[in-house]
Parts: structure tokens; sequence; C-alpha cells
């Protein structure tokens, strides 16, 4: 019981993939935002020019694309791109490695789940992102502290889909299991795991989105280098130009990953249907 | 081979010897009480007494709700905390597992794997010899009728399809006691009838003891050497019919006079057996 309610706070129902969708209503989909997406950015141009709305206010899309292309040249985007980009790859990565296995523990021991479960649903509804400064403290301005954000953020949803899509087996497969006379970790192997998959996926998918955020409002509280430092030192300057060119690099960033994601999840979850 | 018996135990716990038998399942004086969690119990079986000879196709059918299920869930040792003895027969607890297929009325396929590989889980567990159980899988899926579809996955599959790589899976260590919960329950009328004699022709190809569940009458007549009636709640057995029809039987077997005539008899058994409990 409690477990729904936690599981409710965070959680999305795991995705099916959408294979047999029809190719003609997608090809005039994507036309029809790409089209949408240009007439928006002209009416932005037109707008910023006609009334002269200055920079630092809403700066045109030529401005922000200007912006972009000296910030790429210059290095200075690649440099802090990739410090964002480490932190949450790495934040991301520990998040779902020990959310599994903190989850697969929970589900599979009776005694791990009395000790650490009202843990776990205490801290689930703690604002994760309100400890960061306290790690900031404790871990320093560097990439090390950001990766600890991350991975606290990113951990609860992973580990709370584990735990679910350990416990949703159903009595039909476990019993076969238990009829062969199969142990508890072949049985977990061969079935309860693969069992669990599309909800451990649909938690890595919040999680990768929480990972982000980690990562760039980790950034604010205190760091030296990355995007969201970037985003604070432009705000400084009044660059909102270089602040919307920084967006756009974020945006990407996770169209990226969640390209990435829904790759892998393509293959290993083939058979969901 | 040896002749190991159990007594009271619990699912999973090892089976003592006791004196040996013939027959392939022997149930004496079996009875279980479900505890549920509000502390309700509910009388599932009665005093069972029953015996599964060797080789032998035993259709059983009773009431929904009679303890049929429990029955099988015993025999396959996944329901410990009853009452009675059973017997199977094997040299060691593990052998016993072996000596055991079950069917369940769900195919149970694991998704994430093809055919061929959920056909081998009972292999892959019971840790069998790989290189000879992936012929015996091949040859089991061809006896199912379905040989070019090993590397498949069960989304793939109908529903009938499903269920008969179920019982090419349940029949793949070669166990000597298949057990069958309604494994047609969820087909089409037509589409059960077609599986009937397909596993007629596996069971005597086989010459398997089967013990088989279903709701369908003139299914345990027409499969069955045997007929068991089960009660409603709590479940005993009110009758063993023998179905003396010539083997092999086929699709004319099912307009014959003399099947009819064992319909009706069963069908006045159920009724007997239910008006039973309405009167008590
Ligand atoms: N785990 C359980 N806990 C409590 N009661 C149970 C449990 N399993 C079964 N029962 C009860 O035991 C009785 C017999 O159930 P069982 O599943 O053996 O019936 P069945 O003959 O197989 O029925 P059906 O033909 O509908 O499948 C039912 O009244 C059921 O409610
Ligand atoms: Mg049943």
């Amino acid at each position: 019981m409690q477990i729904e309610q936690a599981q409710s706070a965070t959680i999305a129902a795991p995705t099916r993939s959408r294979k047999n969708r029809p190719i003609r209503p997608f090809v005039s989909d994507t036309a029809i935002s790409v089209l949408g997406f240009l007439a928006l950015v002209s009416i932005w141009e037109g707008a910023v020019s006609a009334f002269q709305v200055p920079d630092f206010v809403l700066p045109a899309p030529s401005a922000i694309v200007t912006s972009l292309f000296q910030g790429l040249a210059s290095g200075v985007f690649v440099r802090n791109f990739l410090v964002t980009g480490f932190q949450t790859v790495a934040g991301f990565l520990v998040a779902a490695l020990v959310g599994t296995a903190l989850g697969a523990l929970v589900a599979q021991f009776a005694i791990v789940e009395r000790v650490v479960y009202p843990w776990l649903v205490a801290l689930q509804t703690l604002p994760k992102i309100a400890i960061a400064p306290l790690i900031i403290i404790w871990a320093g301005y560097g990439i090390g502290s950001k990766v600890i954000i991350v991975a606290l953020v990113a951990i609860f949803p992973v580990l709370v889909n584990t735990i679910m899509g350990l416990k949703s087996c159903d009595r039909g497969k476990l019993d076969l299991m238990r009829s062969l006379g199969a142990g508890r970790w072949e049985t977990f192997r061969v079935v309860q795991l693969p069992n669990a998959l599309p909800f451990i996926f649909a938690g890595l998918n919040v999680a990768i989105v929480m990972a982000i955020l980690g990562s760039i409002v980790g950034e604010f509280v205190g760091s030296k280098s990355g995007l969201g430092n970037l985003i604070l030192e432009a705000n400084f300057q009044f660059d909102v130009a270089r602040i919307f060119a920084v967006l756009v690099l974020l945006g990407l960033f996770g169209v990226l990953l969640s390209q990435i994601m829904g790759f892998v999840q393509r293959r290993l979850l083939f058979w969901n249907k | 081979m040896s002749l190991v018996a159990s007594y009271p135990r619990r699912a999973g716990q090892p089976y003592v010897p006791d004196r040996p038998f013939q027959e392939a399942v022997r149930l004496r004086a079996v009875s279980k009480i479900y505890e549920t969690e509000s502390g309700e119990t509910v009388h599932a079986l009665s005093n069972i007494n029953l015996d599964v000879r060797s080789g032998e196709f035993l259709s059983v059918i009773g009431a929904s709700g009679c303890g049929k299920t429990t029955l099988l869930r015993i025999i396959a040792g996944l329901e410990g905390g009853y009452d009675g003895e059973l017997s199977l027969r094997g040299d060691s607890a593990s052998q016993v597992r072996r000596n055991v297929g079950i069917v369940f009325q769900d195919s149970n396929l694991l998704p994430w794997r093809n055919i061929l590989q959920n056909v081998l889980l009972p292999a892959q567990v019971l840790r069998l010899d790989r290189r000879a159980s992936i012929e015996r899988a091949h040859e089991l899926i061809e006896l199912v009728g379905l040989k070019g579809f090993e590397h498949k996955y069960p989304y793939e599959l109908s529903g009938g399809m499903r269920q008969r790589i179920s019982i090419a899976r349940a029949l793949v260590h070669d166990p000597a006691v298949l057990l069958m919960d309604e494994p047609f329950g969820a087909l089409d009328a037509l589409t059960r009838e077609v599986m009937n004699v397909e596993v007629l022709k596996i069971w005597e190809a086989t010459n398997k003891t089967v013990f088989m569940i279903t709701h369908s009458i003139s299914e345990a007549v027409f499969m069955g050497d045997r007929v068991v009636v089960m009660s409603p709640r709590p479940g005993r057995v009110v009758a063993e019919v023998d179905i003396a029809l010539p083997r092999p039987r086929n699709i004319e077997t099912l307009s014959g006079e003399a099947f009819a005539a064992y319909t009706g008899q069963l069908r006045r058994l159920l009724d007997i057996g239910s008006s039973r409990k309405e009167g008590a």
C-alpha cells in the first residue's frame, strides 16, 4: 500500500513501443511541427525588430543563433557542455545501478524492506534538491558533488519502479519456477528481473529528466563550470541571448538522451506488447 | 526404480520414503483447509482418496471452486499445509520434480524468451544436458505442430499456439506424469477439439500418465481412460467412471451412442454432487 502511495508521486506507467505507427500521418505531423516552428520563429524575429525590444529583455532568434555559434566557436560551450554532460550521465548511471540493486534487495528480502522502506517513503516526499547546498558543502564545488546530487535526485523513480516491477510478477510464472525447484536467485534472474524491465525503464525515463534537472540546479547552487554555471554568468551580465543559446543546448542534450533511452528500450523490450 | 512417497509436508520439502506402491500418483485422505488473511477458513478438499495409474489418462471434472486446482497444486508440490498422504514415484525430491510436468490454464510463457528458449526452460532449471535438451525441444515443437516457430516470440503466436508450446515445455524434461489444469479453457470450441485430438496423439506417442482438469464433460470423456467427478466445496471424489471407448479416438467418437451415454451419466453425477450440497 505504501509503495503505491510513494509510486504515484514520480512514476509513469510502463510505456509501450510504437512500432506499428502508420507512416503517412507521421510524415505530415513532422512537416506541420517544422512549419509551425518556423512560423513562430519568424513572428518572434519580426516582432522583436518591429517593436525594438531590447536584447536584455528578449533577444531575436538571430541574436540567439549568433550567440550560439560564438559560444561553440570559442570552445566555451563545448567545454562546459562536457562537464554537465558527464555529471548528468555519470549520476544517472549511478542512480540506475544503485536504484535497481537496492530495489531488488527491498523486493527480495523482507528484512531489508522492513528496515529500508520507511526511510524510502520519508525521503521520497522530501525535495531532494533541497539537500544540494549541503552536498556542495560536503563534496565541494567540483564535478563530484554534482554527480552525487544527480544520483540522489534520479535514484527514487528507479528504485520505486524496480520494487513495483519485481513485486508485480504474476503467480503463474513463479509457480512454474517453483514446480521445477528453481532457487530464489534463479527465479529472480530468469523471471522476476526481465518481468520488471518495463517498469524499470519507465523509472529510468523519469530519472533522465531528473538527472538533467539535478545537474543544472547543482551548478546553480555552487560550481565552477558547466552549462548551469554559464546560465548564471550570462544572467549577471544580462546576456539573455547567451542564456537562450545554452537553453537550446540543454534542449538538444535532453532530446539526445531520451533518443538513446528509446533506442535501448526498443532493443531490450521488443517483446513488451 | 525405487519408490518414494511423502507424508504431510510443506511445499518444496523433501519426500519421506513410504511403503512401495504401483500407481503414478497416490492420494490418501488428503484434506486441505485454506486460511484467508481475514481469519476465515475455506475447506477446499475433504478426504480425497485417489490413485492415478501409471500410463492412464485421467480426467477430473467438478463444479467451479470445488478444489480441482488445489488438488493439482498439491500433487505438483506447490501447495503445502495439507492433511493426508501424497505419494509420487522417484528416488529423491529432485527426481520427483523431474517426473512431473505442468500445463497451467494460462500458458505462462516468458514473453522475453523465444519459443525454443521457453520450451527449454525446465531443462535449464533442472540442469539437464543442453545439447540433448535442444534436440528434444525441437522434436516436441514439431510434435505440437509448430515447427519453424522456434525463433518467434510469444507475442507473435495465437492463444492456441501458445498453449501448445506450454505443452511442449511441460514435456521437455520427459516427465512420467503430466498435470494439466484446464489446458484448453481459454480456447474457442474449434481450436479446442483440434487440440484434444493432438494431445491424445501426443499421449499415445509418449506413454505418459496424464491428470487433466477440465470443465467440459465431453472433453473429459473424449480424452480420458477414467473420469473422476468431484463434489462442490469441500471437494470430495463423488465417482470414478471408467471410459471404455476404443482407442485411438477421433472426431467420430464424439457422435457415437456410447459417448452420449457417458456424458449423460457424468452430467447426472455432477447434478447429484451439487444437489447433495444444497440439501445439506
Ligand atoms: N490461496 C488461497 N487462499 C484461500 N482460499 C483459496 C486459495 N486458493 C483457493 N482457495 C479456495 O479454495 C477453493 C477451491 O479452489 P480451487 O482453485 O482449487 O477450485 P477449482 O475447482 O480449481 O475451481 P475452478 O474450476 O473455478 O478453477 C475455492 O473456494 C477457493 O476460493
Ligand atoms: Mg481451477
